[in-house]
């Protein structure tokens, strides 16, 4: 009889708990559909009368939204692809090897994390404006072929797990370092590296500071940026901003319903350090 | 092995030069901006510690130190609190808790931009779903976003939403700690509670620290909730630092000024993040290397 109370009391808090975390989702999804008539009743309406789907397309035409998504997308596949190349060569580099100050150079990596990117932005705003990259999607490709230090960190911890024996044996072969790093363990490291990907995906996807810092130019904006200006252009609409909101926030959810045990993973690998 | 010395330099080159250009660099460049009168477009003047001196003599400057103090002090205790109280709740594998695990990771997903605007609209004092929620309740017409004595709070509540990184760490921290050593407790005739404090919070302390040091890192830095959710408002209550840091740079077109009040933040954090670890030799345990 205790254990079945026991059980009872866990299930409900953990409902209630889910209610905080999922409902603020689900009541976007909701009132991205409803007409606007019932958007300002009282009590709420939980489940609309008709179902205004036609909403999703006028917010998404209201603005150019076409040509944020594809912002975004650049933003997205050439920042990834930068932080593969770069992320894995010098994961590589840390966790292969043994040289003169690497542990102090480890360390540098692990502070520079800490760093707060209110210090950064202010100088990193005036070198992007003498190189001419404000305006431009540069700010947010070119910095990540120079490898996160994030990633690195995650691919570094992968890499430690993998026996030390494979290398020898390539240098019997007679690979370079080069080969043995692309033929033998860039195969090795694809789980790692969809992991990276993935973060990497919802982080660049999300991202709405860098943008708002370093894109003026409409033409440049990103869709984050973009949700944020309808919102302030269409403040009654709700419907219509739940709706924009929900387009894209779709992409990331489904991302992570799909490939949880990668951000699971990814994350318990940061928690436990060596 | 043999190979080329300079081949693993070789190997982290980019990170190098990376950290010189896009992190290190501009650190040392904003420090010294901040010795000059700096604006966007125009130009710079030197003018030694006047920018300190000027902050030091702004009322706003406080303004934005006590609301962010008043979220770190809130935030940064809860956030670690309920995480780690969710992870525990999500850690036994009984039926279901796979699926909870993810519905509570679900918001840490999304966007701070989405973020906003969904509790913004939850938040709405009229027709918000939460006061409909709380009149349920018997408690009526909280003015979550207007009233001074709320909005720090609603940032809060709205933050800790998305503490699904935190939770998830002690949740590997969770897992790792050995069934033996609860067995032995069982045998000894422990209380779960004993057993919580005496075997559970110290084998995760490693991830206590952790998690404190990165929640007071962002917290110190929240920006995008406060733009868009409260605006810093009402009546200045939650124009946070990273606000302040803002306005100064883009706004006012002080980038000078703006990067001593960033250098001030960095000190201040810098500070708070070293105490931390001096102290947690004194409250973190750390098993013995095999």
């Amino acid at each position: 009889m205790k254990r079945l109370l026991v059980s009872l009391g866990y299930y409900i808090l953990m409902i209630f708990l889910s209610i905080y975390f999922v409902f603020p989702i689900i009541w976007m999804i909701i009132s991205s559909v409803k007409p606007s008539t019932e958007l300002f009743t009282y009590p709420p309406k939980f489940i609309p009368s008709s179902w205004h789907l036609e909403n999703f397309k006028e917010a998404w035409n209201a603005q150019p939204f076409n040509l944020y998504l594809k912002n975004s997308l650049l933003i997205v596949i050439f920042n990834t692809l930068g932080q593969i190349f770069s992320c894995t060569l010098v994961a590589y580099g840390f966790a292969r090897y043994k040289f003169k100050g690497r542990e102090l150079l480890f360390t540098i990596l692990l502070a520079s994390m800490m760093i707060p990117w209110d210090v950064t932005m202010i100088p990193q705003y005036v070198l992007f404006k003498a190189l001419k990259w404000i305006d431009t999607l540069k700010p947010f490709i070119i910095p990540a072929w120079f490898g996160g230090p994030f990633y690195i960190f995650l691919l570094r911890q992968f890499l430690l797990t993998i026996p030390k024996e494979l290398e020898e044996a390539a240098a019997i072969d007679g690979a370079n370092p080069l080969q043995t790093f692309t033929k033998i363990f860039l195969p090795l490291m694809k789980p790692a590296i969809a992991i990276l990907a993935i973060f990497n995906f919802v982080t660049c996807w999300n991202d709405f500071l860098g943008p708002l810092i370093f894109i003026n130019n409409p033409q440049k904006y990103t869709l984050m940026l973009g949700v944020a200006q309808f919102r302030g252009l269409h403040h009654i609409e709700i419907n219509k901003i739940m709706a924009i909101t929900t387009i894209v926030s779709l992409p990331p959810l489904l991302c992570y319903i799909l490939a949880q045990k990668y951000f699971t993973e990814g994350i318990a690998s940061v928690g436990i350090k060596r | 092995m043999k190979y080329n010395k300079y081949i693993p330099y070789l190997f982290i080159l980019p990170w190098i030069i990376g950290l010189l250009s896009f992190t290190l660099g501009p650190l040392i460049f904003s420090c010294i901006m901040s010795f000059y009168d700096w604006p966007i477009v125009g130009k710079t003047n030197f003018i030694g510690l006047k920018n300190y001196i000027d902050m030091f003599q702004d009322p706003l400057f406080y303004n934005a130190l006590k609301a962010t103090f008043r979220y770190v002090l809130l935030y940064v205790p809860l956030n670690t609190i309920f995480a780690l109280f969710c992870a525990i709740l999500i850690n036994p594998k009984f039926r279901l808790t796979s699926m909870f695990k993810v519905l509570f990771f679900l918001p840490t997903i999304v966007s701070g931009v989405a973020i906003a605007i969904v509790w913004s609209w939850i938040y709405d004092k009229e027709y918000g779903i939460l006061n409909y929620f709380l009149s349920l309740l018997g408690i009526s017409g909280i003015n979550w976003l207007g009233d001074r004595k709320w909005s720090i709070v609603s940032l809060v509540i709205a933050s800790l939403w998305t503490m699904g990184n935190t939770m998830l760490i002690f949740l590997a921290a969770l897992k790792n700690v050995p069934i033996e050593l609860y067995e032995a407790a069982y045998i000894d005739g422990a209380t779960n509670w004993q057993r919580f404090l005496k075997i559970t919070l110290p084998m995760i302390s490693p991830s206590i620290l952790f998690n404190l040091i990165t929640t007071l890192i962002s917290a110190f830095q929240v920006l995008t909730l406060a733009l868009l959710l409260t605006g810093g408002g009402p009546a200045r209550s939650s124009y946070v630092f990273a606000m302040y840091v803002y306005h100064n740079a883009f706004r006012y077109s002080q980038l000078g000024y703006a990067a001593a009040n960033a250098w001030f933040m960095f000190i201040i954090i810098f500070i708070l993040t070293m105490i931390l670890f001096k102290t947690s030799n004194l409250w973190v345990y750390y098993e013995a290397e095999s």
